[in-house]
């Protein structure tokens, strides 16, 4: 008997424990909307959303955060330009092209590659890539485009791993199939395994964005964090990320509401993006 | 002919993307490690922080800590949240779907949102302050996701007839799952936690408003601290210390390499099985 309460107890414990995940998920939408709607309200949506001007210290206050969106927008948009194509491509080379021994050290590279630190990343973004722009370009180097250089970056292995996975999902009849029309290898791959992987392309590309507008500490090291609207490549910008991070430590009431309301579009955003990978996911099955 | 040169570029783009993918990662590596050996001194490694030595060995301390006790928490959460929803639960049943949905949200949230959230609750409502309570707390919920589903995996993958062999023996279901499917699932859910202790050790913008930025070993749970990628920003925002900070990137890159060897050997281990 004694055993038989222990287990009808212990199916207790592991249901509780299945719940937290819900409860963390239901705490964290509670805790964030409660705290950063009233601001929200205060402000008002349109000013809040669309308001060009963000001077929370001034007599009277601005709390427009539409140059943080659209910094965001503009840096998620350059890390996808420049990491997508690399990250296929790569991928492609990984799951159709590349020699068995050279599989064994790229693969373990790629995972390293999602290992490090956003911080070393950082970093490494502010003692080189900065540098380098603004010896290439000139300007202060701190840019959206060095900003867009590390998350392109930054992004590849969850590019890569998505992508690589999916092509290797696609049946190898596909592959048979396409060569035996004719198609030289690499036609078959591009012309054929591809398309074929399609959905599984945009899965990454998708969690790719979610990945790059939700990075923090790489690019307040290189962004140069103005808050003003973003006027060029080579121009300083800050995201809505970096904004939380560089306030919160200072802030004070409406102020601090208002960055938690930042939080509360960034996250809406990330639900909307979570949403359209998961549908994705399920359309590939 | 023209199918040929087309194939020619295409080939040539894959070898391209891939050569650059490898060359950022060696170029990475090779820069931070040339630059910050030599800055790595013994006074790096004294027992306390001050602005003169600014050594880093309280911060590893705490970064030590800061990950044990979230694996503390996170670990036996997400592995019974597993064992409920591979051993009990009904497969597909809607408790199920509803889980594994939770999961999946939680796992695309960005650090700096749990940052916002401990702050707001294990910080402010809960009163903890910057405190190691706050900050491994807010890093449990962070790391949940990744070992339930590293752990989930681990368990489907062990064969039913595992199952039924102990259940054919008299075993009862709780009995089966400790002491058949567990073991035989060791390796894999071992890899999933390796994983979350690379995600705690790189952490920094869920911290930085939870655990706070104090360069101290904490006297108590309550007490503020830093880990050691709160420790590098710190560093390299301040602008005055480059040589500590490349130093200090070392030191990350090395756990962080060791972590990755780790999780491989094991996942090799499990594909030998």
């Amino acid at each position: 008997m004694r055993k038989r309460r222990l287990e009808s107890m212990m199916k207790v414990v592991f249901l509780v424990s299945a719940l937290t995940g819900i409860l963390s998920v239901a705490l964290i939408c509670v805790f964030l909307f409660a705290n950063g709607i009233p601001a929200i309200g205060k402000i008002g949506l349109f000013e809040f959303l669309l308001g060009r001007e963000w001077s929370p210290n001034d007599v009277p206050p601005a709390y427009g955060i539409l140059p943080m969106i659209v910094g965001s927008i503009y840096v998620t948009a350059g890390a996808i330009v420049i990491g997508v194509p690399i990250g296929i491509l790569t991928a492609v080379f990984m799951a159709r092209v590349c020699p068995k021994p050279l599989y064994r050290v790229l693969k373990p590279a790629v995972d390293l590659l999602a290992g490090i630190p956003s911080v070393v990343y950082g970093f490494f973004g502010m003692v080189t890539i900065v540098p380098l722009v603004k010896e290439l370009f000139g300007g202060r180097g701190h840019s959206m485009l060095a900003a867009s250089i590390l998350l392109g970056l930054m992004i590849l292995p969850t590019v890569i791993g998505i992508t690589e996975s999916a092509l290797r999902a696609v049946p190898q009849e596909l592959y048979d199939g396409a060569v035996a029309l004719g198609a030289t290898h690499e036609r078959a791959v591009f012309s054929v395994l591809l398309p074929a992987a399609r959905s599984g392309v945009m899965a990454a590309v998708v969690l790719g964005i979610g990945r790059a507008i939700g990075e923090t500490m790489a690019v307040i090291m290189v962004a140069g964090n103005q808050p003003r609207m973003p006027a060029g490549i080579l121009k300083g910008l800050r995201t809505m990320t970096a904004g939380i991070v560089i306030e919160m430590g200072y802030a004070a009431d409406l102020h601090r509401e208002a960055l938690i309301a930042t939080g509360v579009v960034l996250f809406v955003f990330i639900l909307i993006i979570n949403l359209s990978f998961s549908a994705l996911n399920r359309e590939r099955g | 002919m023209k199918a040929k040169t087309s194939s020619l570029i295409l080939k040539a783009a894959t070898w391209g993307a891939a050569g650059m993918t490898f060359a950022a990662l060696l170029f990475l590596l090779g820069y931070i490690l040339a630059m910050g050996i030599p800055h790595l001194k013994p006074s790096l490694f004294e027992a306390s922080y001050n602005s003169v030595n600014v050594s880093l060995l309280p911060a590893l301390v705490d970064t030590v800590i800061v990950v044990a006790l979230s694996l503390l928490i996170a670990v036996p959460l997400g592995l019974f949240t597993a064992i409920y929803l591979v051993e009990y639960a009904r497969r597909g049943s809607r408790l199920v779907r509803v889980v594994r949905m939770g999961a999946e949200t939680l796992s695309g949230i960005p650090s700096i949102v749990y940052g916002l959230f401990g702050l707001l609750f294990f910080v402010t409502r809960l009163g903890w302050g910057f405190s190691v309570m706050a900050g491994t707390f807010t890093l449990a919920i962070m790391i949940l996701p990744l070992i339930m589903r590293t752990s989930e995996e681990s368990l489907k993958a062990v064969p039913d007839s595992y199952r039924e062999g102990s259940f054919g023996l008299g075993a009862g279901r709780l009995r089966t799952v400790f002491r058949i499917v567990l073991p035989a699932a060791g390796p894999g859910i071992l890899a999933g936690v390796i994983l979350a202790v690379g995600r705690i050790v790189g952490e920094t913008a869920a911290l930085i408003y939870t655990l706070g930025t104090v360069a101290q070993v904490p006297p108590t749970l309550f007490d503020s601290g830093r880990t050691l990628a709160i420790h590098m920003y710190a560093l390299s925002s301040e602008g005055l210390h480059t040589g500590e900070a490349y130093a200090t990137s070392v030191v990350l890159l090395a756990v962080v390499i060791g972590i990755n060897a780790l999780s491989r050997a094991l996942a090799r281990r499990i594909t030998n099985a």
